[in-house]
């Protein structure tokens, strides 16, 4: 995606498309969606305030300051502080981290191990298929809560053992779409076309299949991140992910149960926090879905100096 | 079978069987199939859907995919080396660079998410060690020689931005992108409306006179044949019933199936009474072998041997056989070029 070739007019008024990367294109057309582009920017806000919150937070997050307690917001604690006078918009950055962190690892393992095994499974078929999804179906025959619940309860409250339980729960997920989606690619006509032009195993599982099921992948990955977040907080919130006084989002909402009537303010909070994260992971997910599909690029991009043609035209 | 009368056979198949091991049972889609491929010579390969064109050619390919399919021969050999029983890795050497294929569906050939340039290169770099640069070049030049205008911008366009035809350009240009003695062309203009078909058929039929690839044309359109081929070898379940010369094998039918395939064909310089002549039932299940002539069922012309024992391959002129026992001269057309 080198030098844009300098095209001399043709005596054509309406200049030739500049030769575009795929990449360019993609961003072009995620940043016309515009509830995306905001998901997008709101979870850039979390991810930074997550990552500076060491930095940028005015109070320790676990400090204790009794005479404080259950202070209403104010100039000085923008969300108040909880029962032991922390202040509460600190401890949600704090969560954040615990939160995005969490999630971020349940999807990059069971992203690691869950595509490969639906890639092989569907590529190569038959009885390792078979031994492969009978295993995948054995995890999902429990509720996926209960099951992390269960890998938790057997491993010990703590948050390594949550991102464990919930990345396994998630394997399977991955595993299953990857399949599904690779077992209709294969049968495509330009597989075969690929593999009768000489190319090897490698690239047709590649460039031909992988590159064909991002967009499924990726809307399952916003899914099982968005749902990491949710399903941390849940364990958390059972005491079964961070302990005290580490701050959490799902633990701070169960603590802030007990005071809802005092001190409101406790339980919007993380509410807020979670909802505004979940949400715009999957606003960006569905920005992401269109504009990874280049046929989604069409006729903005060239300026309509390409004529657009219908998509079939076989009887 | 189409015998080499004198020159070197670039592709020479003999007796090709392939099978597909199926629930209901064996498969027979290919039943023992012979030709030879003269360089820079046009063969077709007619027959109704099911015949085992394809999967002639997918054989020949090593595409078959197996289990379920099987496939057998007493020889394939492509320019004097055995193609039979070498390993996926040869095999994949040899495809795209000696021997490359067109599909049928240009809709459904080229890989939706990647540029043509990138699939144009794809097989330049992989088979002739072209580095970037010089791939992308030679990709300018093969669409510029396959008639698309401004080759240069258009290398960074994803399929759907080109037309049926346009695409098929595109797939004739990246099989012939390294120079390969052999092209099989499985249907590759039957999913076109009839002009394009007819730059498209005109367009192969250039580039492999330049470039003295051999060329397997397969189609049930007998008008496309008519008009590209050299010799033609009909099928029928999974057989070549008839091969020969073009014109030889248009002019004197010496197979039930070769005359009803005529007769249900409308051509320009018919008389206007003429009504066309389908053939009437289907074709035979695949599944279990016919001691018999196949189309023995359907047949118009069948004569007593027919009913007693299956028939032997005969000359009817120079280079020009059949499997039938019926005698068609009477239905030979009297204008005989």
């Amino acid at each position: 995606m080198s030098t844009p070739p300098l095209h001399i007019g043709a005596g054509d008024p309406s200049a030739p498309p500049a030769y575009r990367g795929g990449a360019f294109l993609a961003c072009q057309q995620f940043m016309r969606n515009h509830a995306a582009l905001a998901g997008f920017f709101i979870l850039l806000l979390l991810g930074f305030a997550a990552v500076l919150a060491p930095w940028i937070s005015p109070y320790d997050p676990t400090a204790l300051k009794l005479s404080e307690k259950l202070l209403p917001p104010s100039f000085s604690h923008w969300m108040g502080t909880d029962y032991f006078g922390r202040d509460v918009m600190t401890r949600i950055v704090w969560g954040g981290r615990v939160s995005l962190s969490v999630a971020f690892l349940v999807v990059f393992y069971s992203l690691l191990v869950g595509v490969p095994i639906g890639l092989v499974s569907g590529f190569v078929g038959g009885r390792l298929d078979n031994a492969l999804m009978r295993m995948m179906d054995a995890f999902l025959t429990f509720p996926p809560l209960l099951l992390a619940v269960a890998i938790v309860g057997l491993l010990g409250p703590d948050l390594e053992n949550v991102v464990i339980a919930l990345g396994i729960v998630q394997i399977p997920v991955f595993a299953r779409i990857v399949r599904g989606s690779t077992l209709s690619a294969r049968e495509e006509v330009y597989i075969v076309a690929a593999r009768a032009l000489g190319a090897s195993a490698a690239r047709v599982v590649f460039s031909g299949i992988l590159r064909n099921i991002v967009s499924p992948i990726v809307v399952q990955i916003t899914i099982v991140f968005a749902g990491a977040i949710i399903a941390e907080a849940s364990l958390s919130f059972l005491g079964l992910g961070s302990q005290p006084p580490d701050p959490s989002w799902g633990r701070d909402l169960s603590e802030a149960r007990r005071y809802m009537g005092d001190a409101p303010w406790l339980i919007i909070g993380p509410i807020l926090a979670c909802m505004l994260c979940v949400l715009s992971i999957n606003f960006v997910g569905d920005g992401l879905r269109d504009s990874l599909d280049p046929r989604s690029w069409r006729a903005k991009t060239t300026g309509g100096s390409t004529p657009r043609v219908p998509e079939q035209v076989t009887p | 079978m189409i015998e080499s009368a004198g020159m070197e056979p670039v592709l020479s198949v003999r007796n090709l069987h392939t099978r597909f091991h199926t629930e209901d049972g064996i498969v027979h889609a290919v039943g023992g199939v012979s030709f030879d491929l003269l360089p820079g010579k046009v063969l077709g390969i007619v027959g109704e859907s099911g015949s085992g064109k394809s999967v002639t050619a997918l054989s020949i390919m090593k595409l078959v995919v197996s289990p379920p399919g099987e496939v057998t021969a007493d020889a394939i050999t492509l320019e004097g080396e055995d193609i039979l029983g070498i390993d996926e890795v040869r095999a994949r050497r040899i495809r795209g660079s000696r021997i490359a294929m067109v599909f049928q569906d240009p809709m459904k050939s080229l890989n939706p998410v990647l540029t043509i340039g990138r699939q144009l290169t794809e097989a330049l770099r992989e088979h002739l060690g072209l580095s970037d640069r010089a791939a992308r070049d030679r990709a300018i030049e093969l669409l510029d020689r396959v008639g698309i205008p401004m080759a240069r911008d258009r290398l960074g366009d994803y399929p759907h931005q080109f037309s049926g035809g346009m695409r098929q350009r595109v797939m004739i240009a990246i099989a012939l992108s390294c120079n390969p003695s052999v092209l099989i062309a499985d249907e590759a203009t039957t999913a076109l409306d009839v002009t394009i078909q007819a730059q498209i058929i005109d367009l192969v039929k250039r580039l492999t006179e330049d470039l003295g690839t051999a060329v397997i044309w397969i189609s049930h359109d007998l008008g496309v044949v008519a008009g590209i081929c050299d010799s033609v070898a009909v099928m029928y379940a999974g057989r070549i019933v008839e091969s020969g010369p073009v014109r030889d094998l248009f002019h004197r039918p010496s197979h039930g199936y070769t005359l009803g395939l005529l007769g249900s064909t409308p051509r320009l310089d018919d008389d206007e009474e003429r009504r066309l002549q389908p053939i009437d039932g289907l074709p035979p299940s695949l599944l279990d072998p016919v001691p018999l002539c196949p189309f023995l069922p359907r047949c118009r012309h069948a004569v007593g041997a027919c009913r007693e024992k299956p028939p032997a391959w005969r000359d009817v002129a120079d280079v020009h056989g059949t499997r039938c026992w019926a005698d068609l001269t009477p239905y030979w057309r009297a204008t005989n070029g």
